[in-house]
């Protein structure tokens, strides 16, 4: 029996003026990606947060993308560089916690790359598969519950006074 | 008190539904997202009926919140945005979902897309429940404008916008206005000559009472906002009254001092220290170049002031400054001629009959340096056989990738120009004769019956190095030519190369200080390729002609007066929304880190010496969120992006995820231990 | 006389410097007396988990609780001292965001026990003897507490009312929040008594715009006593540390680590100055800001989450070893 597929779930940020555009341009010409990839929209690349990305993973995201303008090409000049700087901090701590580099990615797509986004994504998702489920979660889900009853059963029991 | 949200799935006709299961989609946003009042799935959601379901939602359900889960928001946000008004809900009060162009189109399993659906909905409905009520701001709009750059597109929208009633100061750097324009020879395709379309046009700007023309002058600073933008101008000191100056000319006339003219007449001619760009300059008043004048740079002279009439020289002066207040911007600041040095295989500067498209313009200009005569660089020799090249700098990877929109049509002028001055032989080397607008290709067919001689290949090298007979003396062009599929030498006297156009060298300087952005090459961004060719991101300032990219004069002029239309339509309604999506610093939370300061490209951001607080220029903010993300203290919000609503749709669209993982339980997980 | 109310203070994972801060309040110390009894105070006075056991559920009218959660049996504790007090504070920052023992989530249980019971050179432990939840004797079966994987904090085990941030939390705060309690001043449940700003606000040295072109180590400058530590290329964690300490370190010219915490709302402490401190970065080449951030933060978690790790999103590093044993083993 073949084994069931992993089918990783990635949140992607898209920025308004290109790569959400690159996203519209590729369903207007029917491109088609995996489905794995869910979108947000913010209006630059540089709106985001490293809080929103760790979000995503602590909320057992397997994989995180970023997507904004090419540098040199960003509708407000120059934020996709605070985005391309973050990102390299971001990376440099996800490391140091153990999290794949595949993981989370930084993408640009001009409003005119529908194409390049939908293989940006097809290869990341592919990435992400091939790693398995991150799980994050399951990093501090010990089960600690019935240690912690025992010690009360103990009280309990030592309190009790002998017949 | 929690939301009442309205859950809409657009079928888009079979766009949507065909691929979602909008009726499982439907029941189950109905069912399983908390706070849905209302799910339903209809066949257009953008229709007028799809709207007014929406809008009879509002009124007789009481939603609070609506989502439309559909198209992009690029297409229809404003729709829906409009139908929430409509019924009295705040527009902002609703969300989109894309779930034609992110789901239906581009994912090939219906199960999949249904699920993917469903995830964006879950994030769209999680989000819209924390959205806030927004109010865009309205400001009144100045009716002056500024139009940055005195070339044929600047004196279109100038013309038009003083036409029209309203105030126009017209900035251009050099003494003259005209720009590339006043340079050129004849025009095509109907070959009418550029001075005689062009100057009559310069002396209505100069004339017009709405026009307030500052020459030889520079934009130095640029503060405010669409509607009242502060612009600090420098007027360079031109060493000349210009109240006293009767444009009489004697002074040029009694100059002593020649010197080569590397502007106007790109190195062809000469010009007087004391001098105008070209005898029909608007204004018509003399500059005095400091660089050569003998009395700036040796103490005495002072011919010009002896013999001015008036007594117009001034040599004390000085550069000074004026600051305007106007209401829009047109920056048309046109282009620069790419460097033909650069690709020494075609021997520009090293071989002397090697010219560039706009020197021989000047040469075929009746006024220019030969008086309109074509002729080798010793001045007197015509040339009895031509080659122009294409595409020097365009379409070439290793210059500019793109084509220069003009080159073709004006190697087939020179063409003309050639035959009709002289007996030589014209050949034009060329990737592809591109001759797309009205009248072009009947042009190029006219120079095919001319007996111009076309070679399909770009050329290799152009030398000296003379190596078959009949190649002494003379320019070897070496040339495959593609369509026959063999290596020709072609010897001739004269060789034009027909240079890209490129942005302006300090293009994207100009961009920062207008605060409008460029592509890769430099060309200023329009608000859409298509839809917006002449607005920009930035509200308020407008972009024309060449400074957007290659184009020819039809094209300029078109989008000169686009542009001067658009601002028309600005002060015409007199006030301005503004976008409520901007950023607040809650001075509260500021302890003045300053980290901020040096992240708003629009300057939006100050520093309050006095409280200590960095604080937002709303007008200014143009709603990227690029501080909200970065400041450490996280007391900068973001309208309509909180991070509060980001979260929440991270949340929603991991819907699936979190159920499975219990991740999003509560921070507090367990019962107190029993007693 | 007004009825007096009842105190209790605990430790779970912690250095004690908690204990010693409460002191701090010196002869104040008599006014807390006045106000209330003290029911529970391990570190300083004999007492009896037994006898807290017994009393009434909510009987406690405040407790002060320092520490982390590292063992089943702070974490037993916790739940009981919640369920027996009305208002539970978690006091400092251990108990606040995991502090120093929360930095302890960069390794599994498995590679801490393999260092502290094996590798360390000062071990002397031929036999490799190792603590077991579990032990039988002939009596029959002892019990140690389980040693968690994963340092978790106060409010990752139990609802807390209040959080009064700090490595220790400064005496005048400790002050200001006990007053605060006595004359019932309190804001919403659930909040951080404490400024709502950071320490730059408080930190005297003079700021500018920022833009950094290299980040450097403590020991490689002797800062300039006036001017932004940051802006000196030390990573400073004031811009994003909750105000309160008076900016102690960076008045005296070492940069603040970050004891006090995020400011107000902040999900993610380490986030903030990573995305501060790169927003800043002055270069546009990737390869320069890689190297930038590689060579001036050669240790990310410890500088960003010195003392937030436990309480960040990610809480901890991928845990590869350890897990289910223990834990399974005792139940």
């Amino acid at each position: 029996m073949a084994e069931e597929r992993f089918e990783p779930k990635i949140v992607a940020f898209l920025c308004n003026w290109c790569s959400y555009r690159a996203a519209d341009l590729a369903g207007t010409a029917r491109i088609k990606y995996q489905p794995n990839v869910r979108m947000i929209r913010v209006m630059c690349s540089g709106r985001v947060d490293p809080t929103f990305v760790l979000k995503a993973l602590s909320l057992g995201a397997d994989g995180v993308m970023i997507a904004g303008c090419h540098p040199g090409e960003c509708h407000y000049l120059e934020q996709n560089y605070k985005a391309m700087r973050r990102f390299s901090m971001l990376r440099h701590s996800l490391r140091a916690l153990g999290i794949e580099d595949e993981r989370v990615r930084l993408q640009w797509a001009s409003a005119a790359e529908g194409v390049q986004l939908a293989k940006a994504i097809n290869e990341m998702v592919d990435q992400v598969r091939a790693l398995g489920p991150l799980n994050w979660p399951s990093n501090w889900s010990e089960d600690v519950d019935a240690a912690i009853e025992r010690i009360a059963e103990e009280h309990t029991e030592a309190m009790e006074v002998p017949a | 008190m929690s939301e009442k949200v309205g859950v809409y799935i657009c079928h888009c006709g079979t766009n949507i539904a065909g691929v979602v299961d909008v009726e499982e989609v439907a029941k189950w946003a109905g069912e399983n997202l908390e706070d849905v009042a209302v799910s339903r799935e209809y066949k257009f959601m953008c229709s007028s009926l799809g709207q007014e379901l929406i809008e009879d939602d509002i009124k007789n359900e009481g939603l609070t919140r609506v989502v439309v889960a559909a198209c992009s928001p690029h297409l229809h946000e404003k729709t829906f945005r409009r139908a929430c008004s409509n019924a009295g809900l705040n527009p902002y009060l609703c969300q989109m979902a894309s779930i034609r162009e992110q789901v239906s189109w581009v994912v090939e399993d219906n199960e999949a897309a249904t699920e993917k659906a469903k995830a964006m909905i879950a994030g769209a409905v999680n989000r819209v429940k924390l959205h806030e009520e927004l109010e865009p701001n309205l400001v009144p709009v100045n009716p002056n404008t500024l139009v940055v750059g005195g070339g044929i597109a600047g004196i279109q929208a100038s013309l038009e916008l003083a036409d029209a009633g309203y105030p126009v100061y017209l900035v251009e750097r050099e003494p003259s206005i005209g720009g590339h324009m006043a340079q050129f020879d004849k025009t095509f395709p109907t070959l009418d000559c550029a001075a005689c379309i062009l100057t009559p046009k310069m002396s209505d700007v100069g004339a017009h009472p709405n026009i307030n023309m500052l020459t030889y002058c520079e934009v130095e600073e640029v503060s405010g906002y669409v509607g009242s933008f502060n612009v600090r101008i420098k007027k360079k000191a031109k060493y000349v009254d210009e109240e006293k100056c009767t444009g009489c000319g004697i002074c040029i006339e009694k100059c002593p001092k020649k010197v080569l003219d590397n502007v106007f007449e790109v190195g062809m001619g000469y010009r007087k220290s004391i001098d105008r760009p070209f005898p029909q300059a608007v204004p018509n008043i003399p500059v005095i170049d400091t660089e050569s004048c003998t009395y700036f740079q040796r103490g005495k002279c002072k011919a010009c002031e002896i013999f001015c009439p008036t007594g117009a020289i001034d040599f004390e002066q000085q550069d000074s400054y004026l600051d305007l207040d106007v209401g829009n911007i047109i920056l048309t600041t046109g282009y620069d001629l790419f460097d033909c040095k650069a690709m020494p295989q075609y021997g520009y500067g090293r071989l002397a009959n090697v010219f560039t498209s706009l020197e021989f313009e000047r040469m075929c200009n009746a006024s220019g340096p030969t008086e309109g005569k074509i002729v080798l660089r010793d001045g007197v020799t015509e040339p009895k056989s031509v080659v122009i090249i294409h595409c020097v700098g365009s379409r070439d990877e290793n210059h500019n990738p793109y084509c220069s929109a003009i080159c073709c049509m004006s190697a087939l002028k020179f063409g003309h120009l050639v035959m009709e001055k002289t007996d030589a032989e014209v050949t034009s080397c060329y990737i592809d004769i591109r001759t797309t607008q009205k009248g072009y290709e009947e042009f190029y067919n006219r120079l095919l019956e001319e007996g111009m001689n076309f070679i399909r290949g770009k050329v290799a090298e152009v030398t000296d190095a003379a190596r078959l007979p009949g190649e002494e003396d003379k320019l070897i062009v070496q040339v495959e030519d593609t369509l026959l599929g063999i290596q020709r030498r072609i010897p001739v006297d004269m060789v034009i190369l027909m240079a890209a156009l490129e942005p302006r060298a300090d293009a994207k300087d100009v961009g920062l200080q207008f605060g409008i952005s460029c592509s890769m090459e430099g060309w200023f961004t329009e608000r859409h390729p298509k839809l917006d060719p002449v607005a920009t991101m930035t509200d308020g300032i407008f972009i024309a002609g060449a400074a957007q990219g290659p184009k020819d004069i039809p094209a300029t002029i078109s989008q000169g007066a686009a542009a001067a239309a658009r601002v028309q339509g600005m002060i015409s309604v007199g006030e301005v929304s503004i976008e409520p999506v901007v950023a607040t610093i809650h001075e509260e939370n500021c302890s003045g880190c300053r980290i901020c300061n040096t992240l708003c490209p629009f300057n939006a951001i100050e520093y309050l010496e006095d409280k200590e607080v960095s604080y937002i220029n709303a007008a200014l903010c143009k709603g990227c969120g690029t501080c909200v993300a970065a400041c450490p203290a996280q007391a900068i919000t973001g309208a309509h992006y909180s991070n509060e609503q980001i979260f929440a749709e991270i949340e929603g669209l991991l819907y699936d995820v979190i159920s499975g993982n219990g991740a999003k339980a509560p921070r507090v997980e367990r019962e107190p231990v029993p007693a | 006389m007004t009825k007096k109310g009842k105190l209790a203070l605990y430790w779970a994972a912690s250095c004690g410097g908690c204990e010693i801060a409460v002191l701090g309040i010196d002869d104040k110390i008599l006014k807390v007396a006045e106000a209330f009894d003290i029911v529970f105070w391990p570190c300083v006075m004999d007492g009896k988990v037994r006898s807290i056991e017994k009393m009434e559920d909510k009987s406690i009218d405040l407790c002060l609780f320092n520490g982390a959660i590292r063992t089943s049996e702070q974490e037993y504790m916790a739940r009981l001292l919640r369920q027996k007090s009305k208002v539970l504070v978690a006091f400092g920052s251990c108990a606040h965001e995991g502090c120093i023992p929360g930095l302890g989530n960069v390794a599994s249980r498995e590679e801490i026990f393999q260092t502290a019971y094996h590798d360390t050179p000062s071990t002397d432990n031929p036999e490799g003897i190792r603590p077991q939840p579990e032990t039988e004797v002939d009596e029959g079966i002892l019990y140690l507490p389980i040693f968690y994987d994963t340092v978790k904090t106060l409010d990752q085990c139990v609802e807390v009312e209040y959080y009064l941030p700090g490595c220790p939390p400064e005496p005048e705060r400790i002050w200001d929040a006990i007053v605060a309690i006595l004359e019932g001043k309190l804001p919403a449940p659930g909040s951080v008594i404490g400024a709502e700003t950071t320490v730059c606000d408080e930190c005297p040295r003079k700021r500018e715009e920022k833009r950094i072109k290299e980040f450097k180590r403590t020991w490689e400058i002797i800062p300039d006593p006036e001017i932004c530590l940051l802006e000196q290329g030390l990573v400073c964690c004031g811009i994003a540390t909750r105000a309160g300490c008076g900016a102690l370190c960076p008045t005296v010219g070492s940069p603040c680590i970050g004891c006090y915490g995020p400011n107000e709302g902040v999900e993610d402490f380490g986030a903030r100055m990573m995305t501060a401190l790169a927003s800043v970065i002055d270069s546009e080449d990737p390869e320069e800001i890689d190297r930038i951030i590689r060579e001036g933060i050669p240790d990310p978690i410890g500088t960003f989450y010195r003392f937030s790790l436990a309480a960040s999103q990610l809480r901890r590093t991928a845990l590869t070893t350890g897990g289910e044993d223990q834990a399974a083993a005792s139940a």
